[in-house]
């Protein structure tokens, strides 16, 4: 295949071209530059836009014997990106730029532009694996389903931030480090092959703010609105610079004159982008057992019903096939289990299924149920006419289609915020995903 | 034409690719068309090169190795003083084009302003080389020069009227005015003697940037009238790391090197006696050939200008008209409309063909080119260029492979404008 290898100029993206490299792909490596005025050297822990970034892609590609191209997406990523991150704090929302950056940037700018160049697939230093697998389908065809896992490496998953990307754009993806159980590993292949980023630090700040100083990011790009700080009562406890440039469950940098009257610490449980007023109160009000997503996605399979080759019922399941995109045509179908469930999520009659939902990058998983909530058209994609099952999935819930619904059935969460992305996973295989629109906690039962 | 991607650079075999049919078969050596950013070296220059660096002397030591050392220098000076109708006493041996540059800018604003403090204006056209604007802006930046950019018209020739109009109003402000011989990207020669003519009244001194001219069209220092000149080694077929100076000896010029005092005390170091032993011969050479090569490269540049136009319609032919003979006989310049230049860079070169977007790269990021700009391109037509320049070692097999690619590269690299949505410079 032709391959593109992104290079950040970190060890990760340089260990996973050489392994595409040594898997016998044809790759070129491709450094993004992503901010227009790039600093000529990488200073504390941010990322890959500094010119030294740049020229440590270019070594390692030298190193791999691969050409080496810099392409500029500053633009693509300013008007995407770095607009989303401002717009939505201006909204009273904490964003992901990160969850953005693959959205926009790594998988889709970049995955578009390689693919009309005539590559095959792209391959980042993500951890996170891609699996697929054939599933019969009861005409004798065979479909490839494809699903985003975990990686075996807790600490360094990235499946959180990769979900965004959706099926569909990660079947020209390739994640060479998907399998890897830790970064000294990554590291070790790194020095073996004389790759001069094996020691190179980690990054973890937003690459495009400065010191790590998002509020002050924030203020030269949005300027100072001074506003007030209420408690849950409405009383002015006190002032501050821009109502957004804080965020939800947020307790560092509120410099409140005077304590609450309890004594206990207070917390941002609410951004008023309209009124420029930030509401702060105590760490309860910040639990939440239910959220509402917008712009949900999911993988293959998830929501459609189970196709049993062999069954009985296959008049029923006829419909399904149908809409079923990507059949391939069978070669051999006696390689194929003889019983395959190609949507074994199975939902109960009202849309919910049981699965884990993860609200940040590095949170745990929380147990939960979650149904979708069906956009015009069939996005169930099961021939079941709409006004037949959704309308009552969506009555009453006040968000756009589609969406998605969540109830927490463990312990309650804090500080999700609106804006956050939210994953829902079964074990390590991402389901689905969407953007946070709406958390709160469920009225106590009667 | 099958694109796949470069071969590895680790390989230094001939590309294998795939036929019409399937079957491979081997294709010619890669075509370079990109001699304005460097041409190869001549055989004569490299021999004297090494004839040079196999000897230990310092030019400025006063025993036999070194005098030895000095002999090939001043040799050399006087070689390259010759070929470009200057005096020995003119040249002074820099590292390359953009030291030259560094001193003639600097160094001239600095002498001038020590003899007269209101003279802070820099007058530079719009279209010169980063090595002359970044030393104008910097000078802006800590040492309170004003900057005149003097416009161009479409084709990259410079405004004569702004130049005069700016002189009538400001001329005893005006330090310095620095207008490059030929441009780099788009190929135009500028009407030089008129700027030394719009000047002189006012006993302004003139710098021109002539690294590109020089080998590609007639270069006399004297006739000229300019006070300072910047030449390099590396774009007429010597070494890269060498350049001059050529400047008037009654020219004010500070140093920007301080230290030996070599080169008039203006420019102190070591000299490199192999590369300006190399540059000389090279010199010669460039301008001995100069009327045969001229005319062999504009036929051949000619060539590539109607194939291209007929291979990619769509293409527009930036810079003068070639039969105008106001442009570089090895330049063609070229916008494709809705493809985006690294795009085709990165085809073409896959397809072995190498030419450049042609304009200053940071960090091997294409910007767009602050020339084209300044000739009224659209910002979006602007990111689409190619320049294709042809030197002393270009034949018609390099046209050839460009005019093969071309069509398959364009389609591709329009495509990949229409999903980035970033180049839509007018396509249909």
């Amino acid at each position: 295949m032709r391959v593109l290898a992104a290079m950040s100029g970190g060890v990760d993206s340089a260990v996973a071209a050489a392994l595409a490299v040594e898997a016998g792909h044809d790759v070129v490596g491709v450094h993004m530059a992503l901010s227009r005025n790039r600093d000529q050297f990488r200073t504390g822990s941010r990322g890959c836009c500094s010119i030294e970034d740049a020229g440590d892609a270019r070594r390692a590609a030298d190193v791999l014997g691969i050409p080496y191209y810099v392409w500029d997406l500053s633009e693509r990523f300013e008007d995407t990106v770095v607009a989303d991150f401002l717009s939505e704090y201006e909204a009273g929302r904490t964003p992901n730029p990160c969850v953005r950056c693959n959205e926009h940037i790594k998988f889709e700018a970049l995955l578009d532009k390689a693919t009309a160049l005539g590559f095959d697939a792209v391959a980042t230093g993500h951890y996170a694996q891609i699996e697929t697998r054939e599933v019969a389908l009861p005409d004798g065809g065979r479909r490839t389903v494809r699903e985003l896992h975990r990686s075996p490496n807790d600490a360094k998953d990235q499946s959180y931030v990769l979900a965004v990307a959706g099926p569909d754009r990660l079947a020209r993806a390739m994640f060479p480090l998907g399998g890897f159980a830790s970064k000294d590993e990554v590291r070790a292949e790194a020095a073996k092959r004389g790759l001069s980023v094996s020691a190179k630090p980690d990054s973890y700040d937003i690459c495009f703010v400065a010191d790590g100083d998002t509020r002050g990011f924030l203020q030269s790009r949005l300027g100072s609105r001074p506003g007030s700080v209420v408690d849950t009562d409405g009383e002015v406890v006190g002032e501050h610079d821009g109502a957004y440039a804080f965020t939800v469950g947020q307790r560092r940098g509120l410099a409140l004159g005077r304590p609450a009257e309890d004594g206990r610490a207070r917390y941002v449980v609410d951004v008023q982008p309209a009124t420029n007023t930030v509401v702060v109160g105590p760490a309860e009000l910040l639990s939440v057992d239910r959220i509402a997503g917008e712009k949900a996605l999911w993988f293959d399979g998830v929501l459609e019903p189970p196709v049993l080759v062999g069954a009985a019922s296959q008049a029923e399941t006829a419909s399904s096939v149908e809409m079923v995109s990507s059949v391939e045509p069978a070669d051999t179908v006696s390689s194929v289990e003889p019983v395959e469930a190609l949507g074994e999520v199975l939902p109960d009659p009202d849309g919910w299924f049981d699965a884990e939902v993860q609200v940040r990058a590095h949170g745990a998983p929380v147990p939960a149920r979650v149904r979708s909530i069906a956009p015009v058209g069939d996005a169930y994609g099961d021939g079941v006419a709409d006004g037949e099952r959704s309308a009552s999935s969506a009555a009453g819930t006040g968000v756009a289609a589609p969406g998605m619904e969540i109830e927490l059935t463990g312990a309650p969460l804090r500080g999700v915020a609106p804006g956050q992305s939210v994953v829902v996973y079964r074990g390590t295989r991402v389901l689905g995903q969407a953007t946070v629109s709406r958390a709160w906690r469920a009225p106590a039962p009667q | 034409m099958t694109v796949t991607n470069p071969p590895p650079d680790s390989a230094r075999k001939p590309l294998i690719a795939s036929g019409a049919h399937g079957e491979p078969t081997r294709e010619p050596e890669s075509a370079y068309l990109d001699h304005a950013a460097t041409t190869p070296m001549s055989a004569a220059a490299l021999a004297a090169y090494v004839a040079e660096a196999q000897r230990t002397g310092n030019a400025s030591s006063l025993h036999s190795a070194g005098r030895t050392s000095r002999r090939a220098v001043e040799e050399a000076r006087e070689t390259l003083a010759k070929s470009l109708g200057a005096r020995p006493s003119e040249v002074i041996f820099t590292s390359g084009g953009t030291e030259a540059d560094n001193l003639a800018i600097k160094g001239i604003f600095w002498g001038r302003r020590a003899q007269d403090p209101c003279r802070t204006r820099i007058l530079v056209s719009a279209v010169e080389h980063h090595a002359v604007l970044d030393p104008a802006f910097w000078l802006a930046g800590h040492a309170g020069a004003d900057i005149v950019l003097l416009p161009v018209d479409a084709e990259g020739r410079l405004d004569l009227d702004a130049l005069r109009a700016d002189l009538a109003a400001h001329a005893t402000e005006t330090a310095l005015i620095s207008v490059m011989w030929a441009n780099n990207e788009v190929g135009t020669v500028q009407p030089i003697r008129d700027v030394v003519r719009a000047a002189r009244p006012y006993g302004i001194p003139v710098h021109t940037d002539a690294v590109q001219a020089v080998g590609q069209a007639e270069v006399d220092f004297t006739e000229s009238g300019v006070d300072a000149m910047t030449v390099t080694g590396h774009k007429l077929g010597g070494p890269v790391g060498v350049g001059a100076l050529l400047a008037k000896r009654d020219l004010a010029l500070d140093a920007v090197i301080h230290g030996g005092g070599q080169e008039r005390g203006v420019r102190s170091g070591t000299l490199d006696a192999a590369s300006i032993a190399a540059f000389g011969v090279a010199a010669r050479h460039a301008v001995d050939c100069l009327p045969d090569r001229a005319a062999r490269l504009a036929a051949l540049r000619d060539d590539l200008v109607a194939r291209v136009s007929a291979a990619a319609p769509s293409a527009e032919l930036r810079g003068p008209d070639p039969a105008s003979g106001e442009r570089l006989p090895g330049n063609a310049h070229f916008t494709f409309p809705g493809a985006e230049g690294d795009s085709l860079l990165y085809l073409l070169d896959s397809a072995g063909v190498q030419a450049s977007t042609g304009s200053a790269c940071q960090a091997g990021v294409p910007q767009p080119s602050h020339v084209l700009l300044a000739m009224g391109v659209p910002e979006a037509e602007a990111r689409g260029a190619l320049r294709f320049t042809l030197g002393a070692t270009s034949t018609q097999s390099d046209v050839d492979r460009l005019v093969a690619a071309l069509p398959q590269v364009v389609a591709r690299a329009q495509a990949a404008g229409l999903v980035s949505g970033r180049a839509m410079g007018g396509t249909a």
